[in-house]
């Protein structure tokens, strides 16, 4: 399946997350990074639950917000459950040994110009970008 | 816990909504629009290009007027990291988070956010991400 490019909504919506970021940075002083957040719950420690907990429960409520708001539907890819579980596995353990995914090196790390997150996301950028064209191009092309 | 606990966490939950607001927004939380920012041999959407540029020109500006501030607003002190080294730890972590994030098209803001949207495929992949994370982190020291 192919989209198209949609520059004002992907503009918008960057400055959101930028947005949201800051007021982490503002309010709590943290880093609005999303995997350590989360996995920071795994376990939970005492008295650092209750801000991970709130901000992890806030991310589906705004996405729902939105669907309200905007009236889009759900997208899913359907892809075989399987590839679904070995994806989700690499993301948890990728970012939680790298120490950050998108936002944490994406948005906060390059925002900060951390040299760190920069070799992080030219590294994920990279083995991402030949993950899908192994996946979409050479895999489909071996098999013919 | 204080009234000041409260405020961490409703501040926290507003950051929290606003950035599921944001990523349903610039489309991030579809998979589709993922994958075709990475599939650059394909028909390329370079829309997350600038959900990225956006995000990071308004944290770059943002970051430096709030970190000039001797305090965050409900904190003692700033809890930024202080490592900027490179190390092999940290590129194999990004080399095997990047390939997951190929295979389905998901980082975790949108596999945590699409929870709210219904996305089905989130009952295979969150269980497993949940789950990296936690044998992930039995090896960490903290």
């Amino acid at each position: 399946m192919t989209t198209s490019f949609t520059p004002w909504s992907a503009l918008g919506g960057g400055i959101l997350i930028g947005l949201a970021s800051l007021l982490l940075l503002f309010a709590l002083g943290r880093i609005a990074g999303i995997s350590g957040i989360a996995a920071g719950l795994l376990p939970p420690r005492r008295g650092d639950l209750g801000w991970r907990l709130a901000f992890v429960i806030g991310l589906p409520m705004g996405a729902a917000l939105w669907m309200l708001g905007a009236g889009g539907a759900a997208v899913a890819s359907h892809a075989p459950p399987w590839q679904l579980a070995l994806a989700g596995l690499l993301v948890g353990v990728g970012t939680r040994v790298g120490s950050g995914c998108t936002s944490g090196h994406g948005v906060c790390g390059l925002g900060r110009f951390s040299p760190r997150s920069l070799a992080a996301v030219l590294t994920f950028m990279a083995t991402a970008m030949l993950c899908v064209y192994a996946w979409r191009h050479l895999l489909p092309e071996l098999a013919r | 816990m204080t009234g000041a606990g409260a405020m961490n966490r409703l501040l926290a939950w507003l950051s929290g909504l606003l950035f599921g607001v944001g990523l349903a927004w610039s489309g991030m939380a579809d998979p589709h629009k993922v994958l075709g920012f990475l599939d650059v041999a394909g028909a390329w959407d370079p829309s997350l290009l600038l959900v990225m540029v956006g995000a990071v020109l308004t944290y770059a500006v943002g970051s430096r007027l709030v970190t000039r501030r001797a305090r965050p607003w409900l904190d003692e002190r700033f809890h930024l990291p202080a490592n900027r080294r490179i190390d092999a730890r940290l590129l194999a972590g990004a080399a095997v988070f990047g390939i997951g994030w190929g295979l389905a098209g998901y980082c975790p803001g949108p596999a945590l956010a699409g929870v709210g949207l219904g996305n089905g495929d989130l009952i295979w992949l969150l269980p497993a991400l949940l789950l990296g994370w936690w044998l992930a982190g039995r090896g960490r020291r903290v």
